[in-house]
């Protein structure tokens, strides 16, 4: 493909330098391709165009044509002849043409840029001792390296409400804001929600939601993440702690099986907040806001601290050993999850297939297609359970062929990871009638009815890889450390399996992986380390007759799927 | 380089030994006769404290009574032994200061961490901690080593303002700001 697209690359001149790019390019991104930046607000990569800011102003001119001839204007030396234009031109609306020169460092260019951070600067009410955005704000950053310095306005700085509900979960900074109109475009165009716009002109402009509407769709947080100034804060985050302290691990959104990829920031093992990581192949630079509060599960009240046998705690290895010395006795089925890690996924099987388990099941959880990115399917890994053999088939929402085989006494041990099995259809009565152990995170009927529970860790506090839509396996990484008394479900399930079998059997994600890829499976030649941060795709046309629940999301198509599969 | 310092040889008087023990006792006599005291009896007596001394970092209020300090954590990133720990706040709405909109729930000083260098003070955007003439800090154990929000405030007391920029932003906003 890169071959064919050779031949129509256009030639443009970048601060003397030649550049070869793909026609449609516009100038900020020819110039990113050279390593520098052109400052730049209200463009952004992934919305429409606006051209409203004017800080990427840059000199530009194309060669010359005599007006009688049409002939090429060459200088003496036969070169080109440039003609700049007059007046600066916006390099975010200027899309690369044949011969076009640009430079991004005159005079001229340097003084636009600074003269428009003196207007800016004029009505920003300065407060970033008080600004959530400070440190991460471009117009502190593009002001320190392309402003003046000093400012030649004496007047009275614009008044304008400072906090403004624009939603549930937005609070609006108006004298924040530079008018880009990023969140506006963003609104409209992927969260297909039109409620933002601007009322009154010039200095009174401002950000308002149309009457009667308010910002409330399940993607407003992305507006926090695009306002290139601290206009737009998130309700949840606003004046938590400020960003430098934060520390950022990948990490991915397990809410459903879009996998979207997100960044935790936390501070000393607490979390603060969660936003997109770019994946041009799965989420943009977007995540739901749904997603961004599932944070708040690990200090939640009922958060399992410790791990328990018969009602009375234990520690983590007494707890691993009587859940050992139970699934060793009769008629064991295992009841997986589809929020496991493919990891946990992996040893759960080699369990099932030791203790020859009766049934392996997973729990199916449906909600509605959005269209954007979160799907019907809101389990993030039931991909990674078909591929690591764990199930063939997809799970039901229901346990009811578990409940059966309880009620007729084929089931007697019951091993069950992440799932509350009395949500799922089994009655209290079917889990005391069997022996039960639990690894979990948080406490629910189940845990309260097992006779063995083991206190886990939630997805911020381990590592692991999933597999989402589009058979792409992506990994997330510990962001904080566990609670006191929690054991790392993979070595939990690892030391199960390892005294049911008497061997040994790895513990960490890193060497788990060995086994998964030597196995000769879809998973060949992968290891933890070597999947990228933005994941990589696996061949899943050995799972194209399964009739997947999910519809379109972003850059997911079912049926292209089922047809790239025939 | 070790610098040799040499002694001058002792002469005849100061062979004799006692008229130089003699001229010593002399200095101690008049000093304990006439009063001429270096010494300080501390702590009933206390030293001058020479302008910007850098003693104990304490948090001050502007002269309206209203906390300077913001929360906006840069002394606490600066502090190079990590002794300061601030959890940010939101003013409420209905507060006099609601403008203000951001003021520390708590403010911790570590005292034992604490090394004195004042790059709090310098790096505050409000002027809103200052390292005092407080010199002498002690406790019997180290929790009580640790200044809270309460402490600093004590020992702060209130400083005098040159700017009171809230005030005017509060005027602004009262006078439709830039719009007449
Ligand atoms: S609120 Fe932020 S994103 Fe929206 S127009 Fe203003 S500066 Fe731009
Ligand atoms: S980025 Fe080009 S005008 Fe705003």
């Amino acid at each position: 493909m890169a071959e064919e697209n050779k031949e129509n690359l256009i030639t443009v001149n970048i601060d003397g330098q030649d550049l070869q790019v793909p026609p449609g390019t516009n100038m900020v991104e020819a110039v990113k391709m050279l390593g520098k930046e052109v400052p730049h607000y209200c463009y952004h990569p992934k919305l429409s165009v606006a051209g409203n800011c004017r800080m990427c102003l840059v000199e530009m001119g194309m060669p010359g044509r005599d007006r009688a001839t049409g002939e090429a204007m060459l200088n003496e030396d036969g070169t080109p002849k440039i003609m700049w234009m007059p007046g600066p031109a916006i390099a975010c609306g200027t899309k690369a043409a044949p011969g076009m020169h640009i430079k991004t460092n005159s005079p001229k260019a340097v003084e636009s840029r600074e003269s428009v951070t003196e207007f800016l600067l004029i009505n920003h009410p300065l407060d970033c001792p008080i600004c959530d955005q400070a440190g991460e704000c471009k117009l502190q950053e593009f002001s320190a390296s392309h402003g003046r310095g000093y400012s030649r306005f004496v007047e009275e700085k614009n008044v304008k409400p400072k906090r403004t509900r624009l939603g549930p979960r937005v609070t609006l900074d108006d004298e924040r804001c530079i008018l880009c109109s990023r969140c506006i475009r963003f609104s409209q165009e992927v969260a297909k929600d039109d409620v933002l716009g601007f009322t009154d002109r010039g200095s009174y402009s401002t950000l308002t939601c149309f009457p009667g509407k308010e910002l409330a769709n399940n993607y407003s947080l992305n507006t926090v993440d695009i306002c290139p100034v601290g206009a737009l804060t998130s309700t949840d985050f606003r004046f938590k702690m400020r960003v430098w302290f934060l520390k950022e691990t990948k990490s991915i959104d397990f809410e459903s099986s879009v996998g979207c990829n997100t960044v935790v920031s936390s501070r000393e093992g607490k979390i603060y907040r969660i936003t997109p990581r770019q994946n041009d192949e799965v989420n943009d630079t977007w995540m739901p806001d749904s997603g961004r509060e599932l944070y708040k599960q690990v200090e939640a009240v009922d958060r399992l601290s410790f791990s328990s046998v018969n009602g009375s705690e234990t520690s983590a290895v007494e707890a691993i050993k009587s859940a050992a010395e139970l699934l060793k006795g009769e008629g064991v089925a295992i009841v997986g999850s589809g929020r496991n890690t493919v990891e946990e996924q992996f040893v759960l099987k080699a369990i099932a297939d030791r203790v020859n388990a009766k049934g392996v099941y997973l729990v199916a959880r449906y909600g509605d297609d959005d269209e954007i990115l979160v799907s019907k399917d809101r389990n993030p890994n039931v991909r990674g359970a078909l591929a690591t053999g764990l199930i063939s088939d997809l799970p039901a929402e229901q346990l009811s062929v578990l409940a059966s085989q309880i009620d007729s006494g084929e089931v007697k041990t019951l091993l069950a990871t992440k799932e509350d099995l009395v949500a799922a259809g089994l009655t209290v009565e079917q889990l005391k009638k069997v022996k039960l152990v639990v690894i979990d995170t948080h406490a629910s009927d189940t845990t309260a009815n097992a006779d063995v529970v083991i206190a886990g860790l939630t997805q911020f506090e381990k590592s692991g890889t999933l597999i989402n839509q589009q058979f792409r396996i992506q990994k997330f990484h510990k962001a904080v450390p566990g609670p006191v008394g929690s054991i790392d479900d993979l070595a939990a399930l690892s030391a199960i399996q390892a005294s049911l079998s008497g061997e040994t059997m790895p513990t960490v994600v890193g060497t788990v992986w060995e086994r998964i890829a030597a196995e000769g499976s879809i998973f060949e030649g992968l290891s933890f380390k070597g999947i990228p941060d933005t994941g990589a795709l696996l061949d899943g046309s050995a799972f194209a007759g399964l009739a997947f629940a999910e519809g379109k999301s972003l850059h997911f198509e079912p049926k292209l799927e089922a047809a790239a599969a025939e | 380089m070790a610098i040799v310092v040499k002694r001058k040889p002792l002469n005849l008087l100061e062979k004799l030994y006692i008229p130089e023990i003699a001229r010593g006792l002399a200095v101690t006599f008049r000093r304990m006769l006439f009063g001429e005291t270096v010494t300080l009896e501390y702590p009933e007596q206390r030293p001058p404290i020479p302008a910007g001394y850098r003693g104990v970092p304490t948090l001050v209020r502007d002269p309206e009574g209203r906390e300077k300090c913001v929360s906006c954590q840069l002394c606490e990133f600066v502090c190079p032994p990590k002794a300061i720990r601030i959890t940010p706040g939101e003013i409420p709405e209905d507060s006099e200061y609601a403008h203000v909109e951001k003021g520390p729930k708590e403010f911790d000083i570590d005292m034992l961490r604490c090394i004195y260098c004042g790059m709090c003070q310098e790096v505050c955007p409000e002027e809103a901690i200052w390292l005092q003439n407080q010199y002498s800090m002690s406790g019997y154990s180290r929790a009580e080593m640790v200044n809270d929000k309460t402490k600093l405030y004590e020992l702060g007391g209130t400083l005098p303002d040159e700017h009171f920029k809230w005030n005017k932003k509060k005027e602004a906003a009262e006078h439709g700001g830039g719009h007449h």
